[in-house]
């Protein structure tokens, strides 16, 4: 068993587990034996992992590994084809999807202003009178954009929608933010902001998932890192440790930018 | 040429000098036209907007059924209407054959699969951008609708331009439900119909120009307000 918070679970034996739990955070998101098919094609090879509270984890791999899929499938958007998403040790129902929020690669813009966003997103998810009021002062404050509340969202800059999309996913105040590339079209200054953001929501207490291609970014905002290879995580370990001496030589591969074609893939 | 041209010259004439009769059918027919429109929107819209971006069983027929209705020949639409308003049908007693009323029924009977196809097809393609976040947020199937048919609003304005030039244009189902009698059913494209087989053809290229005007101001109109107003809203 790794010495991280976030853990694959099969190899470890249940006594150093159980230790380990009683040690660590809450575990938030766990996954039993996680398989996704589609086109008769297995995508999301059994995967059994932990998530625990507070923690940042990056899912690192190259294209086409499934780190989407992964998160979609975490977050409930998508049904898995075997196995089971547990949120705080239950079936992932209604209740626990409400604890979380997704910021998509490509952010989703309502046609309508940023405050209308942030609106709509706080009322379907039943925030109503002052306290919603206050969650769009406090959201519009967050991403830096007070000045352009009445502006149509769909006009902003790319580096100002993915700032309104992060902002409108933590209003509705969730336990956990998944985060599929965030900054994957955004230049700097503007992949420095989106960061910003993310560690401030970690700051007040939320875990973060992110996927990523950023070994920077990775290295600047994670705790714990999952390798995956043609859907199944090879490695797992603390960003560094991972990063710096990868043992998988899918990981290893992958950082010196070599083409891996593993044969049992 | 020259009698087209003097038929021409005394439509215009016809017009320019208010002709009581002419401005009633004109009244009516944009009462009837107007009137069905909107009371096809009321019932298109929704329709369009809920098999556009809700899965349920059978959603694919339904869509079918949309697409199919929309070359809903006038005819049938009038036979219907007329055989359920006649006094041995199942709306009879209600003595609505051969009014404006039987007229709008007709023609909302013939522009709502209009409306409601095309809706579906906006709001479906709207839906696809929208579905991802929608799930995330756990957005409920009614305000999924409400804020897909919100967002698509400056697009729809044309599906309601679409119905509109349906209802305006058609003479099939309401000259059989409305009968085409003089200052009480009589609209434009009947009364061109009968004059032109009375031979009256300046009468009935006058309500054509009319009508082709009617056309052009009110689709200038729309558009003009949906480019005001997508202006304002994405300034």
């Amino acid at each position: 068993m790794l010495e991280t918070e976030f853990n694959v679970r099969s190899p470890a034996p249940a006594w150093r587990e159980e230790t380990q739990r009683a040690a660590s955070p809450e575990v938030l998101l766990e996954t039993r034996t996680l398989c996704f098919d589609a086109g008769g094609r297995r995508l999301i090879d059994r995967i059994d992992i932990d998530i625990r509270a507070g923690r940042r984890t990056m899912i690192m791999g190259a294209n086409g590994t499934g780190k989407s899929l992964l998160l979609r499938l975490l977050h409930g958007l998508i049904p898995p084809t075997r196995g089971e998403v547990l949120w705080r040790g239950r079936p992932l129902d209604r209740r626990g999807r409400h604890a979380q929020a997704m910021v998509f690669q490509r952010p989703v813009m309502l046609r309508r202003s940023v405050i209308a966003n942030l609106r709509f997103a706080l009322a379907v998810r039943g925030f109503t009178g002052s306290e919603r009021t206050m969650r769009e002062t406090e959201a519009l404050q967050r991403a830096q954009l007070e000045g352009l509340a009445a502006r149509q969202a769909r006009v902003l800059s790319a580096g100002e929608q993915q700032r309104l999309a992060v902002a409108r996913a933590l209003s509705c105040a969730p336990r956990i933010l998944f985060l599929d590339e965030p900054t994957a079209s955004l230049d700097p200054v503007s992949t420095h902001a989106v960061e910003q953001l993310i560690r401030e929501a970690h700051a007040d207490g939320v875990t973060i998932v992110l996927a990523t291609h950023d070994v920077g970014q990775a290295r600047r905002l994670g705790d714990d890192l999952v390798f995956m290879h043609a859907g199944r995580v090879v490695e797992t370990g603390r960003v560094s440790d991972v990063l710096n001496a990868p043992r998988s030589e899918a990981a290893r591969a992958w950082l010196e930018g070599r083409l891996y074609l593993d044969s049992s893939s | 040429m020259g009698s087209f041209l003097a038929s021409l010259g005394e439509a215009v004439g016809l017009i320019v000098t208010g002709d009581p009769d002419l401005l009633e059918i004109i009244g009516l027919s944009l009462r009837v036209t107007l009137t069905a429109v909107a009371a096809a929107c009321v019932i298109g819209l929704p329709t369009g907007a809920v098999v556009g971006a809700l899965r349920f069983p059978g959603r694919s027929l339904a869509g079918v059924v949309l697409n199919s209705l929309m070359g809903l020949p006038p005819v049938v639409v009038g036979l219907m209407v007329y055989m359920a308003l006649s006094a041995g049908g199942p709306l009879g007693p209600l003595g609505l054959l051969y009014t404006p009323t039987a007229m709008i029924i007709a023609q909302t009977i013939l522009v709502t699969p209009i409306v409601a196809a095309l809706t579906k097809q906006i709001v479906e393609d709207l839906h696809a951008d929208y579905a991802e976040q929608f799930a995330s947020l756990e957005v409920g199937p009614f305000d999924r609708v409400v804020a897909l048919l919100w967002d698509a609003r400056f697009s729809l304005m044309t599906v309601a331009l679409a119905g509109f030039g349906r209802a305006v244009a058609e003479v099939g189902a309401v000259i059989m439900v409305g009968g085409n009698i003089n200052h009480v059913t009589r609209v434009m494209t009947t009364t061109i119909a009968l004059e032109t087989s009375k031979g009256n053809l300046e009468v009935a290229l006058a309500l054509g120009v009319v009508l082709l005007t009617i056309a052009l101001i009110v689709n200038g109109a729309v558009m003009t307000f949906r480019a005001t107003a997508a202006r304002v809203t994405y300034a």
